[in-house]
């Protein structure tokens, strides 16, 4: 009987009753209970509205379109002959299982020489051969998301700042800043000059951060740019080149999307510029990955290319929280060193991307919708001012939200990329095949009519989205917003909105 | 400090002797201030090498890590200033666990092409079962698989586009199943507790994110895997304390040793988050018992701190000993779930180090969505998840691997702790892991961390063997080695042992 009290006893000290947020919020890191991951930002609304009402043409033909996802599926059927002709390259086949024990135990964080050996020269090959890489400067990170987390924690330290011309690609604002703890600070491009980076605009964000005390440490910016879809220009670069010279500040470059070309001008990377200009190499940063060229972005192959070696050595110990599998880095290094196959994906991706364009451009071009002219990336630069009830990122989002419930199509708006002028959305055209394609054009063209039938945009059905909204305008240049989403009608599984509504909502 | 004496306002007896002087001192202290603030902060002294050759008491000279670490000196190269982070990760690793595995790679030995090469020792490595998964992905495999084809078709758009950061559903079912298989089956987990990273590495990293925040730390029983001093303090800034265990306990961690230190920690000012066990240990191969896991819950409960069980070798148990993990413990009694999270991964129990596959298991579901936001940096490449689908399906083939696998640590183990014997070499009673901990303090002098180093000098230079010496462990008592065995076969060991037998005779022999 005693031997049972005691057990109670001892039982009921260690039962604890659930915890509130609060004190949950204690046991926590800042990190872990910090809103900086931005999945509450809008850019993830609409994924969430897709998540819970996925376009599918027979089971759901009147579900949401993803036109915000930036993928390359136009070029799998290549991928997949190369594969089924080559059953060597994978480890798992019995063609190829007598790599398979080296390759097992191989975790390295060097990765695998061939592996290297064989993206320098993917990248080389993309540059039309007009600079070579050297592996040796190459560093594994876990996809471009820690390709870029990996070179801000080697350049730079909390609190320090990277200067990131506008719009930008979202999700830069939790891959730079999250766990690192950098700032950054927009430098703004505007419609007037189509978007390009001015040396005026660098200087005035170097200014702007002087003035706050912050610690300039670099300039970040992605050429091809997402989600403009254009090439940087070699003027531009040098503007750029000059710029961090004379400041002794970094130039990470994101080139990403370099083997997206469809069209001219040809792409310039920032290795050739480095050949022209003299500037101190260890300035010079680039950041590469297979998720958009090649469509590969479940393999998490993600490279820091520097011409710093302090860099490369730093990078290299970090690669080991985020390293490619060996069997992947074994398959690719076999893919990408042949050569044939390469000339003739790179020759034929680009081929279907400038015709998927055309295609989309030409369908919007029909009912008045203008995209900035591009040349790159998976995406175009959707020009909507003219549907804007009037010019303020209010009615952007109202009209977003119409395009999303309404017109039933993902797209991603230009206040998410942090764009300083309203009615710019930016829209994915890789990522479905034909048929889809057409089926959002021609939601796009019902809308389009629709509206211009009537003198009002019909935006007043969505008063149960506006009273929930909170926008607060942050002056200047800089636009700041932040809302709160209480509808139930747009929670999904992936909303983190508070943890007690994840767990139910999760199976 | 120089005092300004406002001369001007007390001449002219305007606002009176103590306005005149007090306004512009406080003008004058107000600009020392603003010119403070703008001067960057002194740099932090230089960190003194981690030594354990003293007492315990030395825990109260560990170095605060500060939290804004000058730009200045640290870290420039030229005038290129890289973050202080890559400044001091950049430079030449000291640590002998590192110099190690450099120089095998600069002069790995081989039988017949290398016979005079440095044998591999240092690196927790298991090659002693992969023939079994060889086999298995020659028969199973084909490009079908690879694609991610279902019934058959092929299509790759099955495993090259975006899938879910924390990993397939897929993938989190049979991880679920592979960990109960290992566990014993005595507990059962729940795949929507898991979230997969890409290694155990960057597990330990993410849950080091979610539970302290930058200078606060974590407890670690010594000694532990030098790879933590790297794995979690390298971009997290948190801090280890090691809290050492003696030979004397046979290096199981005290209650009271992690109360004294947690107290320490208190008194400097250092917020303790949590504590970080291995087990099956690394590198003592020793299981935690079942009360020293209790008690580890109740001391974590009444300082409110996390634990972090990092049970990675939980499938290499060879020994007669059960292994006990943490899961169970909490499974059995109505335990205070949130505070514990466990690493796992494919390293060690299914020999794949390669592959990148590491597991968090938390019961904390605040932990479980952070982690999963966190594990976009390091997710799994798609086409090696959907390979351990289907190896980790086969629940047949895995029972049968895990078994042979023991089976041949054992045996290996068995041979090398007698050939060691033979020596009159000592090591302490291993269950778990693929390593021995070697008791050659007798061969050392003086005894302290030097004579430890000048012996691991004399093994890896004149021997020819690489080891992992206590001191790279953090271990208090000198003269300890790891010595890993499962990447030899037979031959090595024979050849090990000779070789070990040369540096003891001449230890024994007068100076």
């Amino acid at each position: 009987m005693a031997i049972t009290i005691v057990t109670e006893i001892t039982n009921l000290r260690r039962r604890i009753p659930p915890r509130g947020i609060e004190q949950m919020e204690q046991l926590l890191s800042k990190i872990a209970t910090n809103e900086q991951h931005g999945e509450n930002s809008s850019y993830f609304h609409g994924w969430k509205a897709y998540d819970n009402d996925p376009y599918h043409p027979n089971q759901n033909p009147n579900g949401v379109i993803q036109l915000g996802l930036a993928e390359n599926q136009l070029s799998f059927d290549l991928v997949e002959e190369w594969i089924t002709k080559h059953p060597s390259a994978s480890i798992c086949t019995s063609e190829g299982v007598q790599m398979f024990r080296d390759i097992a135990i191989f975790q390295d964080y060097h990765g695998l020489p061939q592996f290297r050996n064989a993206v320098a020269r993917f990248m080389g090959k993309v540059r039309g051969g007009r600079v070579s890489f050297d592996p040796a400067r190459i560093v594994l990170a876990g996809g471009a998301t820690g390709a870029s987390e990996l070179i801000t924690f080697c350049l730079a330290d909390p609190g320090d700042a990277f200067l990131v011309p506008t719009p930008y690609y979202p999700a830069f604002d939790r891959d730079l800043k999250w766990r690192t703890g950098i700032q950054l600070i927009p430098v703004i491009c505007e419609s007037s000059n189509n978007f390009k980076i001015t040396k005026e605009a660098l200087e005035e964000a170097f200014e702007n951060a002087q003035k706050s005390s912050i610690k300039v440490k670099g300039v970040i910016i992605a050429n091809p740019s997402n989600p403009l879809g254009t090439t940087v220009e070699r003027e531009t670069q040098i503007t750029l080149v000059n710029f961090i010279n004379e400041k002794q500040i970094h130039l990470v470059c994101d080139e990403i999307y370099s083997a997206t070309i469809f069209s001219r001008p040809n792409f310039i990377s920032i290795a050739e510029i480095i050949e022209e200009v003299d500037c101190n190499r260890d300035l010079i940063h680039i950041i590469y990955s297979l998720s958009k060229d090649m469509g590969f972005p479940g393999f998490r192959v993600g490279i820091v290319y520097s011409y710093n070696d302090a860099v490369v050595n730093c990078g290299r110990k970090m690669s080991s929280f985020g390293l490619v599998s060996s069997q992947t880095q074994h398959f690719l290094a076999s893919m990408l060193s042949d050569d044939e196959f390469v000339d003739d994906f790179l020759k034929t991706s680009s081929m279907r991307l400038a015709k998927r364009h055309q295609t989309f451009t030409s369908g919007l071009e029909e009912v008045g919708i203008k995209c900035l002219n591009s040349n790159a990336g998976l995406f175009c630069w959707m020009d909507l001012r003219p549907l804007l009830k009037e010019p303020t990122f209010e009615a952007e989002m109202v009209l977003w939200r119409l395009i999303i419930h309404k017109v039933k199509l993902n797209v991603s708006p230009g206040f998410s990329f942090h764009c300083v002028e309203p009615g710019w959305f930016r829209v994915c055209f890789a990522n479905m095949d034909d048929e889809t394609l057409e089926i959002a054009l021609k939601r796009i063209r019902i809308f389009i009519q629709a509206t211009d039938k009537k003198s009002d945009v019909p935006a007043k059905k969505s008063k149960q989205w506006q009273k929930n909204l909170r926008l607060s305008f942050s002056g200047g240049s800089r636009c700041e917003y932040e809302e709160s989403l209480k509808s139930p009608s747009v929670m999904s599984p992936h909303s983190p909105m508070s943890p007690a509504q994840l767990v139910q909502t999760r199976t | 400090m120089r005092l300004v004496v406002p001369l001007q306002g007390v001449v002219q007896g305007r606002g009176g002797l103590i306005l005149g002087s007090l306004i512009p001192c406080a003008l004058y202290y107000f600009l020392q201030f603003y010119l403070k603030r703008r001067r960057s902060p002194p740099p932090p002294p230089p960190s003194s090498p981690r030594s354990p050759s003293t007492s315990s008491a030395n825990l109260a000279d560990l170095p605060r890590s500060s939290s804004r670490l000058s730009l200045s000196t640290r870290g420039s190269i030229g005038r290129v200033h890289v973050s202080a982070r890559a400044g001091s990760i950049a430079k030449p690793n000291t640590s002998p666990y590192y110099i190690g595995l450099d120089r095998v790679r600069g002069d790995p030995y081989d039988p017949v092409q290398n016979p005079g090469g440095i044998i591999q020792l240092g690196l927790a490595e298991n090659r002693l079962t992969l023939d079994l998964i060889e086999e298995w992905l020659s028969k199973h495999m084909n490009e079908a698989v690879l694609l991610g084809g279902v019934d058959g078709g092929l299509s790759i758009s099955g495993i090259a586009p975006y899938q879910p950061s924390d990993g397939l559903m897929e993938l989190k079912v049979v991880m679920a199943g592979f960990m109960t298989q290992v566990m014993g089956g005595t507990v059962s987990f729940n795949p929507s507790q898991l979230v997969l990273t890409c290694g155990a590495t960057p597990a330990v990293e993410i849950l080091s994110f979610c539970l302290a925040d930058q200078g606060n730390a974590f407890l670690v029983p010594t000694p532990y895997y030098p790879g933590f001093d790297r794995d979690i303090k390298f971009r997290t800034g948190v801090e280890l304390i090691p809290v050492h265990c003696r030979s004397s306990e046979n290096f199981v961690p005290s209650i009271a040793a992690l109360d004294q230190a947690f107290n320490q920690a208190k008194k400097r000012g250092q917020k303790v988050r949590g504590i970080l066990i291995t087990n099956p240990s690394n590198p003592v191969g020793n299981l935690l018992s079942r009360e020293i896991l209790y008690n580890l819950l109740d001391f974590a409960r009444e300082r409110n701190i996390h634990i972090i069980s990092d049970e990675i070798y939980a499938g290499s148990v060879y020994g007669d000993e059960e292994f006990v993990s943490m899961a169970e413990i909490l499974d059995s009694e109505d335990f205070d779930k949130d505070r514990v999270h466990i690493v796992y991964g494919v390293s060690k129990d299914l020999s794949l180090p390669g592959f990148r596959v590491g597991v968090i298991y938390s019961f904390n579901e605040y932990v479980l969505a952070s982690s999963k936001k966190l594990a976009r940096f390091s997710s799994i490449s798609a086409p090696t998840q959907r390979i351990l689908v289907s190896l980790l399906s086969d629940s047949g083939f895995v029972q049968e691997y895990l078994q042979t696998n023991k089976q041949r640590i054992r045996r290996l183990h068995d041979l090398f702790v007698l050939g060691l014997e033979q020596l009159g070499i000592e090591s302490t009673k291993s269950s778990a892991g693929f390593y021995c901990w070697v008791n050659m303090s007798r061969l050392i002098s003086p005894y302290n961390e030097k004579g430890e180093l000048e012996l691991w000098e004399k093994l890896l230079d004149i021997a020819k063997i690489n080891v992992t010496p206590g001191s790279a462990c953090h271990c208090i008592e000198p003269g300890w080695f790891r010595c890993c065995f499962t990447t030899l076969d037979d031959t090595d060991v024979g050849v090990v042992v000779d070789r070990i037998r040369n540096i003891v005779e001449t230890c024994k022999s007068p100076a």
